[in-house]
């Protein structure tokens, strides 16, 4: 019964909502049957039409308007497990509210049965302001993107979206909810609602406010410290970093919603970018194979946007991603390959991984905006300091156990 | 036409040998409305990359990685041109180190054949001399390649008196190299050369297609940046009975084209610059020669955008030019028989409005 269910702590910022269950742990296959009233959903969301600040107003789909109702099915469906093979995995798996939406210290994502992908899991929090959806943008809007990882089969594993349709359809609570929010009757309910419903919700994961945002656009003068402060200067002028995470007067996206080769991970296939490429081109006949040999094979995923472009120049190009919260998100990169904020910021001073030889020259396909920065070790201090003033209020604890994490991996060295 | 243009532009990247079958030359040809199909071919042409010298080994990182990019991505083609063509200014100040560096990138190419266009900056410090050697090529020549010939002008020479009187090499090359210096000299390309050409193209069948390379343009555009060859009518006259010309050239380190009479006549991309650039092209200490005219075009943050290196598609003796452009959206100028002339295939037909300030 919907009156059973937890009302969605739209505005909570605690991990736990005083729901009274816990998300049962399942032991599938086969997958347990799990009552929808006890799916715990997630908090973080923003009330619709929410004003952050440093952020705009959050766009949206004409063809699927933010409603209450649908945000709150959203939030359901994107914690249900069922909706995987093993009935283990659910979107809030890899895009955990307690990681801020991911799945650190995971470098790559685990699937059904542990499986692993081959990319990092980017945050679903201002995912609603990108352009496009994906390290490689090859699906246009959180509708499209959301229904892809249920048919992956490293990452939910389902044949076809059908029993999605079937779980929906037939357990009662969630023909409440759709009718609520769709006004469809339980036979009617189709995947398309369950990818609007879901994109709904990530439409409230939006989050500004952050210390940097209260400085900037705020007028607090000492919401961040002197040396973010210094680490901002750098930021906009020798670290160059603003020409891509683009920042306006009077809002920050911290993203052009293009796509670059930075040279992470790409002397994987740099020796042999025709073969690759051309296995690819060979595979991907659709979406869905495209889908799978990205996530499948470490070489393919190497490509980037080409996967989409088919262009030769995009080749190893990813998506610029945002740095809000950023400090809640470790490790980085779309490979994860970068543990450390640290390692980010040398990585852009000296265009090559710190994991990587040193000596090796920047791939001819590297983006012409990659240059040497020639920071000093305190510059590149000034910088990580400046990119931890980016965390807003909801993932403070977030950071805090990333932060932890990073300096322990730094410590290890 | 113009959609599968564009596929083929799709898929020009990567097929290989591991792959196989993705890429079917005969729906290329027919794309071209070709039938015929014997003679058709392309060529890759990489041009104006400026290699420069800062000092010692140290080089102008913007221009060689604007060049390795080239190659590397000219490396990639599939099907494979035939062979590449270098549109000259290999180097910047025509010095030996220069040099060296830039024939060091283009040996990444992965090409039995390329061929070399000599350019002003390749010239003034010794006249060519070291260029020849170092590139094994004559300053001009002709060939014949699948039914059509081919021939390279030296056409960035000046009379004798300007070339003489100076007091050094490198006050020569440094005069030449400026793009407004009013101390400059209007290119030619000089009798000796033009009673070869008359010579060369009298063994030729006035059927045959001919594809002249250039620096500068065998067609007068702006003197005082030497957009210009000064004897340009003198050459179009020798290459007036034949039934298809087409002239390219470097130089302009941007997209032109034009026909005039028999002659079509297409402009390469540098992968150096851009010319006209704006002041804000670059953050960093800049190598950029000095500008007197910005222009609002290029990214500033991008060292790539506004540069550029083709591929050339030669069919029925016409030619097809498909620049590839890091950062912006790929562009072909095609010779249009309908029109009888070089048409912008995609980029022409968007209604961009023109731009009315500098």
């Amino acid at each position: 019964m919907m009156r059973t269910l937890c009302a969605v702590a739209a505005l909570s910022m605690l991990a736990t909502v005083g729901c009274g269950k816990k998300t049962k742990e399942a032991k599938a296959p086969p997958p347990e049957p799990v009552s929808t009233a006890e799916i715990a959903p997630s908090p973080g969301g923003a009330a619709i039409g929410a004003v952050n600040l440093g952020l705009p107003a959050v766009p949206e789909l004409a063809e699927n308007p933010t409603t209450a109702e649908k945000v709150r099915l959203g939030n359901i469906l994107f914690s249900d497990k069922r909706f995987s093979s093993t009935g283990e995995v659910s979107c809030a798996t890899c895009h955990d509210p307690a990681k801020a939406f991911t799945d650190g210290p995971l470098s790559v994502s685990e699937g059904i049965n542990k499986l692993t992908g081959t990319r990092n899991a980017p945050t679903v929090v201002n995912a609603a302001f990108f352009t496009s959806q994906f390290w490689d943008g090859r699906r246009p809007s959180l509708e499209e993107q959301s229904g892809d990882p249920f048919l992956n089969p490293v990452e939910m594993n389902l044949p076809s979206h059908d029993p999605i349709v079937k779980i929906v359809r037939e357990d009662e609570a969630y023909q409440e909810m759709f009718r609520e929010a769709f006004g469809v009757a339980p036979d009617a309910i189709a995947m398309d609602h369950v990818k609007k419903a879901i994109a709904a919700f990530e439409r409230t994961i939006i989050s500004g406010d952050s210390p940097f945002d209260r400085w900037r656009f705020g007028g607090e003068a000492d919401a961040i410290s002197d040396q973010a402060k210094r680490g901002f200067e750098i930021y906009i002028n020798q670290g160059r970093c603003v020409s891509c995470h683009t920042i306006t007067d009077t809002e920050a996206l911290f993203t052009d919603n293009k796509f670059h080769n930075l040279g992470i991970g790409f002397s994987r296939i740099s020796g042999d970018l025709d073969k690759v490429a051309g296995e690819f081109l060979r595979i991907a006949k659709t979406d869905q194979a495209a889908d799978t040999a990205i996530l499948g094979d470490a070489n393919i995923s190497e490509i980037g946007r080409f996967a989409v472009s088919r262009e030769l120049q995009d080749i190893g190009q990813f998506k610029t991603s945002t740095l809000r919260n950023i400090a809640a998100t470790a490790p980085y990169m779309h490979d994860g390959s970068l543990k450390t904020l640290r390692e980010v910021v040398v990585f852009y001073n000296t265009n090559i991984s710190p994991h990587e030889d040193q000596s090796q020259k920047p791939n001819p396909f590297q983006s012409g905006g990659i240059r040497p920065l020639n920071l000093d070790d305190a510059q590149i201090d000034d910088l990580v300091a400046f990119l931890e003033t980016l965390t807003s209020p909801q993932y403070e604890d977030a950071a805090r156990v990333s932060l932890a994490g990073q300096a322990k991996t730094a410590g290890r060295k | 036409m113009v959609k599968t243009l564009s596929k083929r532009a799709l898929i020009k990247g990567a097929t290989a040998l591991a792959a196989g079958g993705v890429l079917d030359m005969t729906l290329i040809k027919l794309a071209f409305g070709a039938p015929g199909g014997a003679g058709d071919f392309t060529f890759a042409y990489i041009s104006d990359a400026h290699i420069q010298q800062v000092e010692g080994a140290k080089f102008v990182r913007n221009w060689d990685r604007g060049l390795e990019r080239a190659v590397a991505e000219a490396n990639l083609l599939n099907p494979k041109p035939d062979f590449v063509m270098f549109g000259g200014d290999l180097a910047q100040l025509g010095k030996k180190e220069e040099i060296d560096h830039g024939a060091e990138i283009m040996s990444a190419l992965r090409y039995d054949k390329v061929r070399y266009v000599l350019g002003e900056h390749d010239y003034y410090l010794d006249l060519g001399e070291y260029w020849s050697e170092a590139l094994k090529s004559q300053h001009y020549y002709s060939w014949d390649h699948k039914g059509v010939h081919f021939i390279t002008l030296n056409s960035i020479i000046v009379d004798d008196g300007w070339t003489n009187k100076w007091s050094t090499p490198m006050e020569r090359m440094m005069v030449m190299a400026g793009l407004d210096d009013p101390r400059g000299s209007p290119f030619m390309v000089g009798e000796k050369q033009r009673l070869w050409l008359a010579a060369d193209l009298a063994k030729v069948p006035k059927s045959t297609p001919i594809v002249v390379f250039s620096h500068s343009p065998l067609q007068k555009i702006f003197k005082n940046w030497n957009f210009w060859t000064d004897d340009a009518e003198d050459v179009q006259a020798l290459l007036k009975p034949f039934d298809k010309v087409t002239v390219i050239y470097g130089h302009v380190h941007q997209i032109q084209y034009n026909q005039i009479g028999n002659i079509s006549f297409n402009s390469v991309m540098a992968t150096a610059w851009p010319w006209p650039y704006p002041e804000t092209y670059t953050q960093a200490g800049s190598f950029l020669p000095v500008m007197t005219v910005p222009m609002n075009r290029a990214d500033p943050f991008h060292e790539r955008d506004a540069t550029g290196w083709q591929f050339i598609d030669v069919n029925t003796g016409n030619v097809a030019v498909n620049y590839s452009l890091p950062d912006n959206s790929p562009r072909t100028v095609a010779f249009d028989p309908k029109l009888g002339r070089p048409r912008d295939l995609e980029f022409a037909e968007r209604s961009i409005p023109p731009q009315m300030h500098f």
